[in-house]
Protein backbone atom coordinates (compact mmCIF):
# COMPACT_ATOMS: atom_id res chain seq x y z
CA UNK A 1 0.00 0.00 0.00
CA UNK A 2 1.27 3.47 -0.84
CA UNK A 3 1.73 5.50 2.33
CA UNK A 4 1.59 9.28 2.69
CA UNK A 5 5.36 9.24 3.19
CA UNK A 6 5.78 7.36 -0.12
CA UNK A 7 3.62 9.92 -1.91
CA UNK A 8 5.66 12.75 -0.41
CA UNK A 9 8.86 11.04 -1.54
CA UNK A 10 7.36 10.74 -5.04
CA UNK A 11 7.08 14.53 -5.18
CA UNK A 12 10.79 14.87 -4.39
CA UNK A 13 11.62 12.27 -7.03
CA UNK A 14 9.43 13.87 -9.72
CA UNK A 15 10.45 17.49 -9.18
CA UNK A 16 14.03 18.69 -8.79
CA UNK A 17 13.36 20.04 -5.31
CA UNK A 18 16.56 18.85 -3.61
CA UNK A 19 20.11 18.74 -4.96
CA UNK A 20 20.44 15.20 -3.51
CA UNK A 21 18.48 11.97 -4.05
CA UNK A 22 15.63 11.78 -1.52
CA UNK A 23 16.23 8.02 -1.24
CA UNK A 24 19.47 8.77 0.63
CA UNK A 25 17.57 10.65 3.36
CA UNK A 26 15.58 9.23 6.28
CA UNK A 27 12.10 10.51 7.16
CA UNK A 28 13.57 12.50 10.03
CA UNK A 29 16.49 14.04 8.08
CA UNK A 30 16.69 17.85 8.00
CA UNK A 31 15.73 18.83 4.46
CA UNK A 32 17.18 22.35 4.78
CA UNK A 33 20.56 20.87 5.67
CA UNK A 34 20.15 18.66 2.60
CA UNK A 35 19.86 21.80 0.44
CA UNK A 36 16.15 22.68 0.40
CA UNK A 37 15.92 26.39 -0.52
CA UNK A 38 13.09 28.81 0.25
CA UNK A 39 11.94 28.90 -3.36
CA UNK A 40 12.10 25.10 -3.63
CA UNK A 41 9.93 24.96 -0.49
CA UNK A 42 7.30 26.98 -2.36
CA UNK A 43 7.33 24.46 -5.24
CA UNK A 44 7.16 21.62 -2.72
CA UNK A 45 4.14 23.19 -1.03
CA UNK A 46 2.29 23.66 -4.34
CA UNK A 47 3.06 20.07 -5.38
CA UNK A 48 1.79 18.75 -2.04
CA UNK A 49 -1.43 20.74 -2.41
CA UNK A 50 -1.98 19.32 -5.87
CA UNK A 51 -1.15 15.73 -4.98
CA UNK A 52 -3.25 15.58 -1.79
CA UNK A 53 -5.91 18.08 -2.88
CA UNK A 54 -5.45 20.19 0.23
CA UNK A 55 -4.63 23.82 0.92
CA UNK A 56 -2.04 24.87 3.47
CA UNK A 57 -3.49 27.58 5.74
CA UNK A 58 -1.32 30.61 6.55
CA UNK A 59 -0.33 29.25 9.97
CA UNK A 60 1.38 26.27 8.28
CA UNK A 61 3.22 28.40 5.71
CA UNK A 62 6.46 28.34 7.65
CA UNK A 63 9.82 26.79 7.55
CA UNK A 64 9.22 24.19 10.26
CA UNK A 65 6.28 22.64 8.38
CA UNK A 66 8.61 21.43 5.63
CA UNK A 67 11.78 20.65 7.59
CA UNK A 68 11.59 16.84 7.19
CA UNK A 69 9.47 14.12 5.59
CA UNK A 70 8.09 13.45 9.10
CA UNK A 71 7.09 17.10 9.55
CA UNK A 72 5.46 17.23 6.11
CA UNK A 73 3.67 13.93 6.86
CA UNK A 74 2.26 15.41 10.08
CA UNK A 75 1.05 18.58 8.34
CA UNK A 76 -0.49 16.71 5.38
CA UNK A 77 -2.06 14.20 7.80
CA UNK A 78 -3.67 17.04 9.72
CA UNK A 79 -5.05 18.61 6.54
CA UNK A 80 -6.35 15.25 5.28
CA UNK A 81 -8.07 14.60 8.65
CA UNK A 82 -9.72 18.03 8.47
CA UNK A 83 -10.86 17.33 4.93
CA UNK A 84 -12.33 13.94 5.96
CA UNK A 85 -14.15 15.53 8.90
CA UNK A 86 -15.57 18.36 6.81
CA UNK B 1 -4.55 54.58 13.68
CA UNK B 2 -7.12 53.53 11.08
CA UNK B 3 -6.20 53.06 7.43
CA UNK B 4 -8.08 56.27 6.59
CA UNK B 5 -6.24 58.23 9.29
CA UNK B 6 -2.92 56.85 8.05
CA UNK B 7 -3.71 57.87 4.45
CA UNK B 8 -4.73 61.31 5.65
CA UNK B 9 -1.48 61.72 7.61
CA UNK B 10 0.54 60.62 4.57
CA UNK B 11 -1.30 63.01 2.26
CA UNK B 12 -0.89 65.88 4.75
CA UNK B 13 2.87 65.29 5.06
CA UNK B 14 3.24 65.02 1.27
CA UNK B 15 1.30 68.27 0.78
CA UNK B 16 3.44 70.03 3.38
CA UNK B 17 6.66 68.85 1.68
CA UNK B 18 5.33 70.19 -1.61
CA UNK B 19 4.17 73.45 -0.03
CA UNK B 20 7.66 73.97 1.44
CA UNK B 21 9.09 73.26 -2.00
CA UNK B 22 11.13 70.30 -0.82
CA UNK B 23 9.41 67.85 -3.18
CA UNK B 24 8.10 68.75 -6.63
CA UNK B 25 4.99 66.82 -7.74
CA UNK B 26 5.07 65.24 -11.20
CA UNK B 27 1.48 64.10 -11.50
CA UNK B 28 2.10 60.44 -10.65
CA UNK B 29 1.96 59.02 -7.12
CA UNK B 30 5.47 58.24 -5.94
CA UNK B 31 7.29 60.30 -8.58
CA UNK B 32 8.82 63.60 -7.42
CA UNK B 33 11.42 66.15 -8.23
CA UNK B 34 13.70 67.19 -5.35
CA UNK B 35 14.67 70.71 -4.36
CA UNK B 36 18.22 71.89 -3.77
CA UNK B 37 17.65 71.83 -0.01
CA UNK B 38 16.30 68.27 -0.13
CA UNK B 39 19.26 67.16 -2.24
CA UNK B 40 21.72 68.89 0.07
CA UNK B 41 20.38 66.90 3.04
CA UNK B 42 20.81 63.69 1.05
CA UNK B 43 24.29 64.63 -0.11
CA UNK B 44 25.34 65.51 3.44
CA UNK B 45 23.88 62.29 4.76
CA UNK B 46 25.81 60.30 2.18
CA UNK B 47 29.02 62.01 3.29
CA UNK B 48 28.16 61.15 6.90
CA UNK B 49 27.77 57.49 5.92
CA UNK B 50 31.14 57.65 4.15
CA UNK B 51 32.75 59.07 7.30
CA UNK B 52 31.61 55.94 9.16
CA UNK B 53 32.24 53.36 6.45
CA UNK B 54 34.75 55.00 4.13
CA UNK B 55 37.87 53.66 5.82
CA UNK B 56 36.89 50.01 5.39
CA UNK B 57 38.35 49.90 1.89
CA UNK B 58 35.13 49.46 -0.05
CA UNK B 59 35.41 49.60 -3.84
CA UNK B 60 33.09 52.30 -5.13
CA UNK B 61 30.85 51.31 -8.06
CA UNK B 62 28.22 53.63 -9.54
CA UNK B 63 25.76 52.15 -12.01
CA UNK B 64 22.94 53.80 -13.95
CA UNK B 65 19.47 53.02 -12.56
CA UNK B 66 18.99 50.08 -14.91
CA UNK B 67 20.45 46.62 -15.37
CA UNK B 68 20.96 44.06 -18.09
CA UNK B 69 17.67 42.17 -18.59
CA UNK B 70 19.46 38.82 -18.62
CA UNK B 71 21.05 39.53 -15.24
CA UNK B 72 17.64 40.57 -13.97
CA UNK B 73 16.10 37.31 -15.22
CA UNK B 74 18.91 35.29 -13.61
CA UNK B 75 18.59 37.12 -10.30
CA UNK B 76 15.34 35.38 -9.33
CA UNK B 77 13.64 38.75 -8.72
CA UNK B 78 10.55 37.72 -10.70
CA UNK B 79 10.10 34.66 -8.48
CA UNK B 80 9.76 36.89 -5.44
CA UNK B 81 8.59 40.34 -6.52
CA UNK B 82 6.90 40.24 -9.97
CA UNK B 83 4.58 43.06 -8.85
CA UNK B 84 7.41 45.52 -8.22
CA UNK B 85 9.55 45.05 -11.31
CA UNK B 86 9.84 47.73 -13.95
CA UNK B 87 10.84 46.53 -17.41
CA UNK B 88 11.69 49.03 -20.14
CA UNK B 89 9.81 48.67 -23.42
CA UNK B 90 10.31 50.52 -26.71
CA UNK B 91 8.76 50.86 -30.13
CA UNK B 92 10.46 48.44 -32.54
CA UNK B 93 8.11 48.51 -35.51
CA UNK B 94 8.16 49.71 -39.13
CA UNK B 95 6.52 52.71 -40.84
CA UNK B 96 3.12 51.07 -40.86
CA UNK B 97 3.36 50.20 -37.17
CA UNK B 98 4.37 53.79 -36.51
CA UNK B 99 1.29 55.06 -38.32
CA UNK B 100 -0.92 52.73 -36.27
CA UNK B 101 0.78 53.93 -33.09
CA UNK B 102 0.07 57.58 -33.89
CA UNK B 103 -3.55 56.83 -34.75
CA UNK B 104 -4.11 54.92 -31.52
CA UNK B 105 -2.47 57.73 -29.57
CA UNK B 106 -4.69 60.37 -31.21
CA UNK B 107 -7.77 58.30 -30.36
CA UNK B 108 -6.48 58.24 -26.76
CA UNK B 109 -6.59 54.44 -26.80
CA UNK B 110 -3.96 52.09 -25.39
CA UNK B 111 -0.93 52.58 -27.66
CA UNK B 112 1.40 50.50 -25.47
CA UNK B 113 0.31 47.03 -26.62
CA UNK B 114 2.85 46.96 -29.47
CA UNK B 115 5.81 48.05 -27.33
CA UNK B 116 8.54 45.40 -27.09
CA UNK B 117 10.79 44.59 -24.15
CA UNK B 118 14.30 46.05 -24.44
CA UNK B 119 17.43 44.48 -22.96
CA UNK B 120 17.17 46.95 -20.08
CA UNK B 121 15.27 46.63 -16.79
CA UNK B 122 15.01 49.24 -14.03
CA UNK B 123 17.30 48.52 -11.07
CA UNK B 124 15.18 47.03 -8.26
CA UNK B 125 17.85 47.40 -5.54
CA UNK B 126 21.20 49.16 -5.72
CA UNK B 127 23.28 46.00 -5.23
CA UNK B 128 21.80 44.01 -8.14
CA UNK B 129 24.28 45.11 -10.85
CA UNK B 130 27.39 44.30 -8.87
CA UNK B 131 27.08 40.52 -8.43
CA UNK B 132 27.65 39.56 -12.08
CA UNK B 133 30.56 42.04 -12.16
CA UNK B 134 32.20 40.33 -9.19
CA UNK B 135 31.48 36.85 -10.53
CA UNK B 136 33.26 37.71 -13.81
CA UNK B 137 36.45 38.52 -11.87
CA UNK B 138 36.85 34.94 -10.69
CA UNK B 139 37.43 33.68 -7.15
CA UNK B 140 37.20 36.22 -4.35
CA UNK B 141 40.36 37.12 -2.45
CA UNK B 142 40.76 35.49 1.00
CA UNK B 143 39.23 38.47 2.78
CA UNK B 144 36.29 38.60 0.38
CA UNK B 145 35.03 41.83 -1.17
CA UNK B 146 33.37 45.02 0.00
CA UNK B 147 31.55 47.32 -2.43
CA UNK B 148 29.92 50.73 -2.05
CA UNK B 149 26.97 51.24 -4.42
CA UNK B 150 24.49 54.08 -4.80
CA UNK B 151 21.70 54.17 -7.31
CA UNK B 152 18.18 55.22 -8.07
CA UNK B 153 15.94 52.15 -7.82
CA UNK B 154 12.48 51.56 -9.27
CA UNK B 155 9.61 49.71 -7.64
CA UNK B 156 6.11 49.78 -9.00
CA UNK B 157 4.11 50.59 -5.90
CA UNK B 158 2.39 53.93 -6.47
CA UNK B 159 1.39 55.47 -3.16
CA UNK B 160 0.41 58.82 -1.71
CA UNK B 161 2.93 58.14 1.07
CA UNK B 162 5.94 60.34 0.28
CA UNK B 163 8.05 57.68 2.02
CA UNK B 164 7.02 55.15 -0.63
CA UNK B 165 8.37 56.53 -3.87
CA UNK B 166 8.47 54.62 -7.14
CA UNK B 167 11.92 56.02 -7.90
CA UNK B 168 14.21 56.46 -4.92
CA UNK B 169 17.87 56.05 -4.05
CA UNK B 170 19.63 53.39 -2.05
CA UNK B 171 23.14 53.78 -0.70
CA UNK B 172 24.57 50.39 0.14
CA UNK B 173 27.65 48.68 1.40
CA UNK B 174 27.71 45.09 0.20
CA UNK B 175 29.95 42.41 1.70
CA UNK B 176 30.75 39.26 -0.25
CA UNK B 177 32.66 36.40 1.34
CA UNK B 178 32.22 33.53 3.78
CA UNK B 179 29.12 33.27 5.98
CA UNK B 180 31.21 34.39 9.00
CA UNK B 181 32.63 37.40 7.17
CA UNK B 182 29.27 38.68 5.95
CA UNK B 183 27.48 38.08 9.27
CA UNK B 184 30.16 40.04 11.13
CA UNK B 185 29.76 42.84 8.58
CA UNK B 186 26.00 42.92 9.07
CA UNK B 187 26.29 43.17 12.86
CA UNK B 188 28.89 45.94 12.49
CA UNK B 189 26.42 47.95 10.41
CA UNK B 190 23.44 47.32 12.71
CA UNK B 191 25.58 48.98 15.40
CA UNK B 192 26.92 51.74 13.15
CA UNK B 193 23.55 52.48 11.56
CA UNK B 194 21.94 52.78 14.98
CA UNK B 195 24.72 55.12 16.14
CA UNK B 196 24.48 57.28 12.99
CA UNK B 197 20.71 57.68 13.25
CA UNK B 198 20.72 58.19 17.04
CA UNK B 199 23.15 61.07 16.61
CA UNK B 200 20.69 62.60 14.15
CA UNK B 201 18.12 62.86 16.92
CA UNK B 202 15.33 60.72 15.49
CA UNK B 203 13.34 58.09 17.44
CA UNK B 204 14.18 54.62 16.16
CA UNK B 205 13.95 50.92 16.72
CA UNK B 206 15.62 47.96 15.05
CA UNK B 207 13.41 44.97 14.34
CA UNK B 208 13.25 41.72 12.38
CA UNK B 209 11.59 42.28 9.02
CA UNK B 210 10.58 40.63 5.77
CA UNK B 211 10.48 41.70 2.16
CA UNK B 212 7.11 42.21 0.38
CA UNK B 213 7.11 38.83 -1.39
CA UNK B 214 4.25 38.29 -3.83
CA UNK B 215 1.20 36.12 -3.32
CA UNK B 216 0.59 33.03 -1.20
CA UNK B 217 4.02 31.62 -1.91
CA UNK B 218 5.27 34.99 -0.69
CA UNK B 219 3.68 34.42 2.71
CA UNK B 220 5.92 31.43 3.14
CA UNK B 221 9.01 33.20 1.83
CA UNK B 222 8.31 36.03 4.27
CA UNK B 223 7.82 33.60 7.18
CA UNK B 224 11.06 31.82 6.25
CA UNK B 225 12.92 35.12 6.10
CA UNK B 226 11.67 36.08 9.56
CA UNK B 227 12.27 32.64 11.09
CA UNK B 228 15.87 32.82 9.94
CA UNK B 229 16.25 36.53 10.91
CA UNK B 230 17.70 37.27 7.49
CA UNK B 231 16.49 40.87 7.47
CA UNK B 232 16.53 43.62 10.08
CA UNK B 233 15.23 47.12 9.58
CA UNK B 234 15.90 50.36 11.38
CA UNK B 235 12.48 51.95 11.68
CA UNK B 236 11.66 55.60 12.25
CA UNK B 237 8.11 56.93 12.71
CA UNK B 238 7.33 59.37 9.88
CA UNK B 239 3.59 59.50 9.35
CA UNK B 240 2.64 56.90 11.97
CA UNK B 241 3.95 55.77 15.36
CA UNK B 242 2.33 52.33 15.03
CA UNK B 243 3.69 51.79 11.53
CA UNK B 244 7.16 53.32 11.50
CA UNK B 245 9.05 53.51 8.21
CA UNK B 246 12.04 51.31 7.37
CA UNK B 247 14.89 53.73 6.66
CA UNK B 248 17.84 51.33 6.84
CA UNK B 249 17.90 47.60 6.24
CA UNK B 250 20.48 44.98 7.13
CA UNK B 251 20.17 41.95 4.93
CA UNK B 252 21.78 38.53 4.89
CA UNK B 253 21.13 36.86 1.50
CA UNK B 254 22.81 33.60 2.54
CA UNK B 255 24.32 32.10 -0.63
CA UNK B 256 21.40 33.18 -2.89
CA UNK B 257 23.40 35.59 -5.08
CA UNK B 258 26.58 33.54 -4.76
CA UNK B 259 24.67 30.56 -6.10
CA UNK B 260 22.87 32.45 -8.90
CA UNK B 261 26.09 33.92 -10.29
CA UNK B 262 28.52 31.25 -9.12
CA UNK B 263 30.59 33.62 -7.00
CA UNK B 264 33.31 31.61 -5.25
CA UNK B 265 35.32 32.24 -2.13
CA UNK B 266 39.07 31.62 -2.05
CA UNK B 267 38.56 28.02 -0.84
CA UNK B 268 36.10 27.32 -3.66
CA UNK B 269 32.91 27.54 -1.58
CA UNK B 270 29.82 29.42 -2.76
CA UNK B 271 30.04 33.02 -1.56
CA UNK B 272 27.58 34.45 0.94
CA UNK B 273 26.48 38.08 0.73
CA UNK B 274 25.05 40.71 3.04
CA UNK B 275 24.28 44.38 2.64
CA UNK B 276 23.34 47.45 4.57
CA UNK B 277 20.99 49.72 2.64
CA UNK B 278 20.20 53.34 3.41
CA UNK B 279 16.92 54.63 1.96
CA UNK B 280 18.24 58.16 1.63
CA UNK B 281 14.95 59.86 0.70
CA UNK B 282 13.24 58.21 3.67
CA UNK B 283 16.03 59.34 5.95
CA UNK B 284 15.69 62.92 4.66
CA UNK B 285 11.92 62.73 5.16
CA UNK B 286 12.40 61.47 8.72
CA UNK B 287 14.73 64.41 9.43
CA UNK B 288 12.23 66.92 8.00
CA UNK B 289 9.45 65.28 10.00
CA UNK B 290 11.26 65.40 13.33
CA UNK B 291 13.28 68.60 12.98
CA UNK B 292 11.01 70.71 10.78
CA UNK B 293 11.01 71.96 7.20
CA UNK B 294 13.66 74.64 7.78
CA UNK B 295 17.07 72.96 7.92
CA UNK B 296 18.65 76.12 9.38
CA UNK B 297 16.37 75.69 12.42
CA UNK B 298 17.36 72.06 13.01
CA UNK B 299 19.01 71.35 16.40
CA UNK B 300 22.67 72.37 16.32
CA UNK B 301 23.82 68.85 17.31
CA UNK B 302 22.02 67.45 14.25
CA UNK B 303 23.38 70.17 11.96
CA UNK B 304 26.88 69.47 13.26
CA UNK B 305 26.54 65.83 12.16
CA UNK B 306 25.59 66.80 8.62
CA UNK B 307 27.23 70.16 7.92
CA UNK B 308 30.66 69.75 9.44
Amino acid sequence: MTTVADMIRDIFREGSILPVDIATLSDSADLYTAGLTSHATVNLMLSLEEKFDVEFPDRLLRRRTFESIDAIKAAVGELLDQKAAA
Amino acid sequence: MTADALSAAQAAFRDALIAHRLLIPMGVDGLYGRSGVFEDVIERFNLLVSRHGGNDGAEVMRFPPAINRRDFEDSGYLKSFPQLAGTIHSFMGNDRDHQALIETLLKKEDWTAGQKATQVVMTPAACYPLYPVLAARGKLPADGALVDVYSYCFRHEPSIDPARMQLFRQREYVRIGTADQVMAFRQLWVDRGTAIMSALGVPLEVDVANDPFFGRAGKMLAANQRDQTLKFELLIPITSREKPTACLSFNYHQDHFGHVWDIRTQDGGTAHTACVGFGVERIALALFKHHGFDVKAWPQAVRDQLWT
